[in-house]
């Protein structure tokens, strides 16, 4: 691929969040006139140059259905979030005996930062966890969760984190991430049907991808 | 009769937002340590939010309306979390929470371990 | 609908002072930018249910701006208060 077509590879690539800039600036006015869309234009351009940033790694896929139905959920998740966290505050026995709480490791199966990113913000919105930190490398989040109790709580938890991970790559994930999640499935059938061991294989296997990751990192271009 | 359900729908969005704050405000006294108060402190409002830029925007249906609630809430929703995770990263790593009221806490067996990948 | 704004305000206030307790109680920095968060919050809440009572739409700029900008207090302190640096 010659400098020039990459360059032309870099700037479609942009193209979209260029396009929400000025979709954010027409916004912010309330009208979509032609003014607005010029200046916008220019605004979004001079952020885009002024306040550089490394690029967004795009997955060039989009899946309307699935990403309004993750869109939907994500709604229904924030009420049933909200409500729940009300009424773990406003509920009138007092019951905090004991760790109510738990900070859990997801390593996700993911290795796109856009993906990651918005499982990361999705799962902060939905009921009981908050993000506090994120491992790049390993595309693991660590999650503070209000109100588990138990290790099979937990579990679930995780699970469900898993599938909000599992809805986003079906909305706008990119091919190998979606053949990573089937891969990722197969995976997890074994270790059912074989138990422990296979877990520990699993664990051997992402720690592999980690540094196949750091390679494609050094790399770059793989991605 | 359309004034009637218009004002019906108006109570129970707001007085829900307002039920929301409340929530809020009471899981900040109740909750025992900084973590569990980001729950109360980030939560309930968007959906309080929602609801009341909700009203705003039926009732006055217009473009701009729309967009600038549909904007205001987007924004809401993006830049609280940004927030929670920004204080509570600090609040481990400056070991302001109190592990007791943790069941497990695999960030702080990663970090020993030192096993993180950044 | 008069009821309906009586009752609205007193949790709106309800809230807001416990945020305000929070704030000057707190026994650390990160429960005070907590609290303060939870009180912007709240007053925009209430600001957008004034709106919706009184069938207008003045202030809705001003409820972009407090979304937009309420973040930044956490932001400041979180930097300036800073974590482990994982190396």
């Amino acid at each position: 691929m010659s400098a020039r077509a990459e360059r032309r590879a870099a700037l479609l690539n942009q193209l979209p969040l260029w396009l929400g800039l000025v979709l954010l600036w027409m916004l912010l006015w309330g009208s979509f006139s032609w003014l607005n869309l010029v200046t916008g234009a220019l605004l979004a351009s001079l952020v885009s140059i002024v306040f550089y940033l490394p690029a967004v790694q795009l997955s060039g896929r989009l899946d309307p259905a699935r990403t309004v139905v993750f869109l939907l959920r994500l709604l229904g998740d924030i009420v049933r979030a909200s409500v729940q966290v009300a009424w773990l505050a406003l509920k009138p026995l007092r019951t905090t005996a004991g760790p109510q709480s738990a900070i859990i490791a997801v390593p996700l199966r993911t290795r796109s930062d856009l993906i990651l990113t918005w499982t990361a913000v999705a799962t902060s919105i939905v009921p009981g966890s908050i993000v506090i930190d994120t491992d790049r490398v390993s595309s693991t989040l660590y999650l503070h969760v209000l109100g588990v109790r138990t290790h099979a709580q937990i579990d679930l938890f995780r699970a469900s984190v898993l599938a909000t991970e599992r809805r986003i790559v079906g909305a706008f994930g990119s091919r190998e991430d979606l053949e990573r999640l089937a891969l990722g499935d197969a995976v997890a059938a074994v270790a059912a049907a074989t138990g422990a061991v296979a877990a520990d294989a699993r664990a051997a296997s992402t720690r592999d991808d980690d540094s196949d990751r750091r390679n494609l990192d050094d790399t770059g271009k793989e991605t | 009769m359309t004034p009637a359900i218009g004002d019906v729908v108006t109570a129970v969005l707001v007085l829900s937002a307002a039920l929301m704050c409340l929530a809020a405000g009471v899981g900040l006294l109740r909750f025992p340590d900084v973590l569990s108060r980001l729950h109360a402190a980030t939560k309930p409002q968007i959906f309080g939010l929602i609801a009341v830029t909700l009203d705003v925007a039926v009732n006055n249906f217009t473009l701009g309306t729309v967009t600038l609630s549909v904007a205001i809430v987007a924004f809401q929703a993006l830049t609280a979390p940004m927030a929670a995770h920004l204080i509570a990263r600090v609040a481990h790593d400056t070991d302001r929470f109190r592990p007791e009221l943790l069941v497990v806490d695999e960030l702080g067996r990663a970090n020993r371990r030192g096993d993180r990948g950044d | 609908m008069g009821i309906v704004v009586i009752v609205a305000a007193v949790l709106f206030g309800a809230g807001g002072l416990c945020a305000v307790y929070r704030i000057v109680r707190g026994p650390s920095v990160l429960d005070r930018v907590i609290a303060s968060d939870v009180l912007v919050a709240t007053v925009i809440c209430a600001l957008g249910a004034e709106m919706a009572i009184n069938r207008h739409v003045d202030t809705l700029p001003v409820l972009l701006v407090l979304a937009l900008f309420a973040v930044l207090g956490s932001l400041a302190v979180g930097r300036f208060l800073g974590g482990k640096e994982h190396s």
